[in-house]
């Protein structure tokens, strides 16, 4: 395996349809909870520790080859919100083609077949990690990262924030990152032997409220 | 790139000219330029232009509203089915170029939903003149500017002007009120383009999107052969 593949994955350039979605950032401006840079960091910590576990896990669950459609039906069973889980498919469907022109594998083959409208996008991170040569460890620091950096490119372009300063944010979130990394590798270490359910399932009911609104708005930047 | 295709039956590539059941997807031809200078009015035009020969569907891409796509359904120029709009999460030159994701879901699903069909028109949210689509997303395009944004933009040049197969400099009609030198403009396009063409239209003038629509058609023929 090559290491070097996690910075092909992560890197936020990479084709894979992020770019259109806020991870929930446009809605908590208009609701005035996310302001500036210090907000920002309030907003991505909860993200990180919520959202952000559950789709680490998951991910690194993948990664780690379990069973893809029981993962899927965890994240299903994991996000409230009917507006989450259809920009998570979509998210997913969109990995899903960029993973396979850039790592061909039957295991992503097989899994397009079987969710032709996309499986969750953590799931496919993980498959996607795991195609790569990559391993759990990888695919949970990848989705964990997205969990926030998504959120904090969305609220340059919303706030006009200073760059540097959302970059900021995610550099001093780093040590949190290293230890959802950590939960939600040893979480996905025991899916193995327990099933799915030892997967962590906090949720944050703000994010999900919140996508249920933005889906309703006229208008918008951002699909989530 | 290709990739393998004896193991799977859903090509990952989409600027493969096959879907996959084997038969030749539709013609993709985009449209970008800058807001205002008729995108919208061209694509409408071409719908009613070709819908009676072509099955034909269009994808939108809006800066933040679902606008173009809801003018296309008012004007009735397809039935709805065949008109989606894709969001660009506030940079319409990213979706059309850096990260063509959401518009080839948008493609495909069409051809799927709606299929077959011969022509997709893709509608980039306006932009600035750096703007071009992705080989990946569509076979051909076309920069739409108009004689009101300024008659020196073909001199300024730029990748839009330069490299798009058809440029189309619209709004004719309106030359003499804004002082625009159509002859300069097409001299400055001819110097920027070489070979490349280049159609002058007003959608106002009984001629409207007449030669556009014939370029496209060649394009088709071209496409098929
Ligand atoms: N006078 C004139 N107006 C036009 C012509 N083509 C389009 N328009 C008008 O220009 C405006 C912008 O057109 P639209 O198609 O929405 O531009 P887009 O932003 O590039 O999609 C609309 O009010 C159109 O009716 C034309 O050839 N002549
Ligand atoms: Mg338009």
């Amino acid at each position: 395996m090559s290491r070097a593949a996690l910075l092909v994955l992560a890197d936020g350039r990479f084709p894979a349809g992020g770019h259109a979605h806020s991870g929930g950032a446009e809605a908590a401006v208009k609701a005035g909870r996310v302001t500036g840079a210090a907000s920002l960091e309030e907003f991505c910590r909860g993200r990180l520790h919520t959202a952000g576990l559950v789709s680490a896990a998951l991910a690194a669950a993948a990664a780690a080859g379990a069973d893809p459609v029981s993962l899927d039906a965890a994240a299903d069973a994991r996000t409230p919100s009917s507006a989450l889980r259809v920009a998570a498919r979509k998210l997913g469907r969109q990995l899903m083609r960029a993973a396979r022109a850039t790592w061909p594998s039957a295991e992503l083959d097989a899994v397009a077949r079987e969710f032709p409208k996309g499986a969750h996008q953590p799931v496919v991170l993980g498959l996607a990690a795991r195609a790569a040569g990559l391993g759990a460890v990888d695919a949970a620091y990848c989705s964990a990262y997205e969990s926030v950096s998504g959120a904090a490119s969305a609220t340059v372009r919303l706030l006009s924030l200073d760059p540097f300063d959302a970059t900021g944010v995610l550099a001093r979130l780093a040590p949190e990152l290293d230890r959802v990394a950590d939960a939600a590798v040893e979480a996905a270490r025991r899916v193995g032997d327990e099933g799915v359910e030892v997967l962590p399932a906090a949720s944050a009911p703000l994010l999900e409220i919140g996508a249920e609104v933005h889906a309703a708005w006229a208008v918008r930047l951002f699909a989530s | 790139m290709h990739l393998d295709h004896s193991h799977h039956h859903t090509p990952a590539v989409s600027a493969d000219a096959h879907r996959p059941d084997g038969s030749r997807r539709a013609l993709r031809v985009g449209l970008g330029g800058p807001v205002g200078s008729g995108k919208t009015a061209t694509v409408a035009a071409l719908c009613r232009a070709l819908r009676d020969e072509l099955s034909l569907a269009v994808v939108t891409n809006d800066i933040y509203t679902r606008e173009d796509a809801e003018f296309l359904l008012r004007e009735a120029v397809l039935p709805p089915e065949r008109i989606t709009a894709v969001e660009t999460g506030a940079c319409p030159h990213t979706a059309i170029r850096d990260d063509i994701s959401a518009n080839l879901e948008a493609v495909e699903d069409l051809e799927d939903e709606v299929g077959p069909l011969d022509l997709i028109l893709v509608e980039s949210g306006g932009d600035n003149l750096t703007a071009t689509f992705s080989k990946g997303l569509v076979d051909a395009q076309i920069f739409v500017i108009d004689v009101a944004g300024g008659d020196d933009i073909p001199r300024k040049g730029g990748p839009g002007v330069t490299t798009a197969d058809l440029l189309v400099v619209n709004k004719t009609d309106l030359a003499p009120y804004v002082g625009s030198d159509l002859a300069r403009m097409a001299a400055d396009a001819k110097a920027q383009r070489a070979e490349l063409p280049v159609v002058f239209q007003s959608l106002r003038s009984e001629a409207g999107v007449a030669d556009v629509a014939g370029w496209v058609r060649a394009r088709l023929a071209a496409w098929r052969a």
